[in-house]
């Protein structure tokens, strides 16, 4: 078996070779730039220390995807860091899409948790403002947001392409990383959306990845003026999509998750059907398809909520990859390496445990 | 879960301020051009008087300017003194009202009514500042990068800051052009 095109077979979780006009050394750089249709998916953070809970959730996406986002307290629940599950995926090969929120961490923390993230092998970064501390499980927060989404890209390309902090301090081995926004097409003021995006881009933005798309004129309407700006030809558009479990999780997520837009269409059709997962599913594969048509657009973002599992059928049945395979682990010809990796983290060897035992006592 | 009492002190819990609350900041922003020009004629004022704050000393001068300009900008704008006002930017709404504190536009949480995701009663500020851009004659600048707030300046004239600033332009634009 021929070695992946976007990996090293002595180390999988090595950076890649750089290339010329790429600023990072990862994977998902180089798949959008060869002009390959990207999937990305979102791994779903365990609220555990075990290592193996985040190996398992990112498992089930192997061979599908380009990317896998960790994200960072999403809804302001708390989970494991996204830097820590980054550097546990970048141990065995994955290409994970560390997520910064805005509201967690100031400037100084988060600077140093991007150097420490690429120190661990992440070469992909999605800046977020974050979404406010009372959707969450702790609405007791203090609600950070010293930076916005745009000045954290600002911050970070600073970091990267001028080697210094936001202080001008001077950074001897800089972040390469690329760089990522989100927007939301289906949120108001729309005749400003295409702007922001031309604002992040601005700031720095390489990639973007959006809020799950249920409306597709109204996504074709913002792509219309995106492709009018050119904004396309500055950045990789990568549209969010889902399934619905079911029309009664389509209406919670409605009204309880901001900037979540789902036509009532959708609702219909989900309550007319026999079977509300399956129907979920085929939605989710139809508007895969549909999204694929649209001028600009780069890749899709799955993001099956607790439905992970079903990423893999649903990017098969959209026949988005054609004869591509994403990179994985089994297509490794050093497979003992990785699963020796795998192996050293699930278990905590103490190698004299009498011996350990006997000094505490003593 | 805490006993139901008399006192639900505000700010606590899911906010909730009635419409009215934002009157003033509303007239503001739909008065954004108005406002833009009395700013200007402000500014040229403040400029004007910059021999006066050097004499006095702008150190001196801060404590009376940040009373009125407290008072001022809280009136007509709920302005929370941040210390780098940027009304002229974001379309005379007044970014520290958001409860994320944005300063480079809305995030993705704004609601279908154009309202904030956080105070479901309260029209996003930046769908207002939008409107607000639109009507002035400087409002392109909504779509030039800000950086991030210096939080160190929280509390001080942003007025006198602005002043300074211009006069030191001036004064080096004049030197320039009377050293060759």
């Amino acid at each position: 078996m021929t070695p992946h095109l976007d990996s090293d077979p002595r180390d999988p979780g090595a950076p890649l070779p750089p290339l010329p006009g790429h600023t990072s050394r990862g994977r998902l750089e180089r798949v959008l730039r060869r002009g390959e249709f990207a999937v990305t998916a979102e791994l779903n953070p365990p609220d555990s220390a075990d290592p193996n809970d985040v190996y398992e959730r990112a498992a089930v996406f192997e061979g599908w995807v380009d990317g896998i986002n960790a994200t960072d307290g999403s809804g302001a629940n708390c989970h494991m860091s996204s830097v820590g599950i980054c550097a546990l995926l970048t141990r065995i090969g994955y290409a994970p899409v560390m997520q910064i929120s805005c509201r967690d961490h100031n400037r100084i923390a988060i600077q140093g948790n991007v150097l420490g993230a690429a120190a661990m092998g992440v070469a992909n970064i999605l800046c977020l403002s974050g979404d406010g501390v009372q959707n969450g499980d702790q609405p007791d927060a203090k609600p950070v947001f010293d930076l916005d989404s745009i000045s954290l890209l600002q911050t970070l390309r600073t970091m990267r392409d001028e080697q210094r902090f936001l202080s001008g301090r001077a950074i001897t081995t800089p972040p390469a990383v690329f760089l990522g926004g989100a927007i939301n097409p289906f949120a108001p003021p729309y005749d400003y959306r295409p702007f922001r995006l031309a604002k992040k881009i601005a700031a720095g933005a390489q990639f973007v990845q959006s809020q799950y798309c249920y409306d597709i004129p109204l996504l074709e309407r913002y792509m219309a003026r995106v492709r009018d700006l050119g904004l396309h030809e500055k950045c990789f558009i990568l549209i969010g999509v889902g399934p619905l479990a079911s029309a009664r999780a389509a209406r919670w997520m409605r009204s309880n998750v901001p900037g979540v837009h789902i036509p009532d269409g959708i609702i219909k059709r989900l309550e007319g059907a026999e079977k509300q997962k399956a129907e979920g599913k085929k939605i989710c594969v139809e508007l895969i398809q549909q999204v694929r048509e649209i001028a600009g657009v780069s890749g899709v973002h799955v993001m099956a909520y607790r439905q992970e599992e079903f990423v893999a059928e649903i990017v098969h049945d959209s026949g988005i990859l054609k004869e591509r395979q994403p990179w994985r682990r089994e297509a490794n010809p050093s497979l003992a390496a990785t699963e020796g990796a795998v192996a050293q983290v699930g278990e905590r060897v103490v190698l004299d445990q009498a011996a350990a035992e006997a000094a505490v006592e003593a | 879960m805490p006993v139901p009492s008399a006192y639900e002190p505000a700010g606590t819990g899911p906010v909730r301020r009635a419409r009215s609350a934002f009157t003033i900041r509303l007239w503001a922003v739909r008065h954004a051009g108005f406002l833009e020009k009395v700013y200007t004629l402000l500014a040229d004022l403040f400029l004007g008087l910059h021999p006066l704050w050097k004499a006095v000393g702008y150190q001196r001068v801060e404590k009376p300017v940040v009373l009125v300009e407290r008072t001022v900008k809280a009136f007509v704008f709920d302005c929370r003194m941040c210390g780098e006002c940027a009304l002229s930017k974001t379309g005379m709404s007044c970014p520290m009202n958001c409860p994320k504190g944005l300063r480079n536009g809305p995030c993705g949480g704004v609601r279908a009514n154009g309202n904030c995701e956080v105070e479901p009663d309260m029209p996003c500020v930046w769908v207002e500042g939008w409107q607000g851009s639109r009507q002035m004659a400087g409002g392109e600048a909504i779509h030039t990068v800000q950086p991030p707030v210096d939080h160190s300046l929280r509390g001080t004239s942003s007025w006198l800051r602005v002043t300074a600033r211009a006069a030191a332009a001036r004064d080096a634009a004049n030197s320039e052009e009377a050293a060759p």
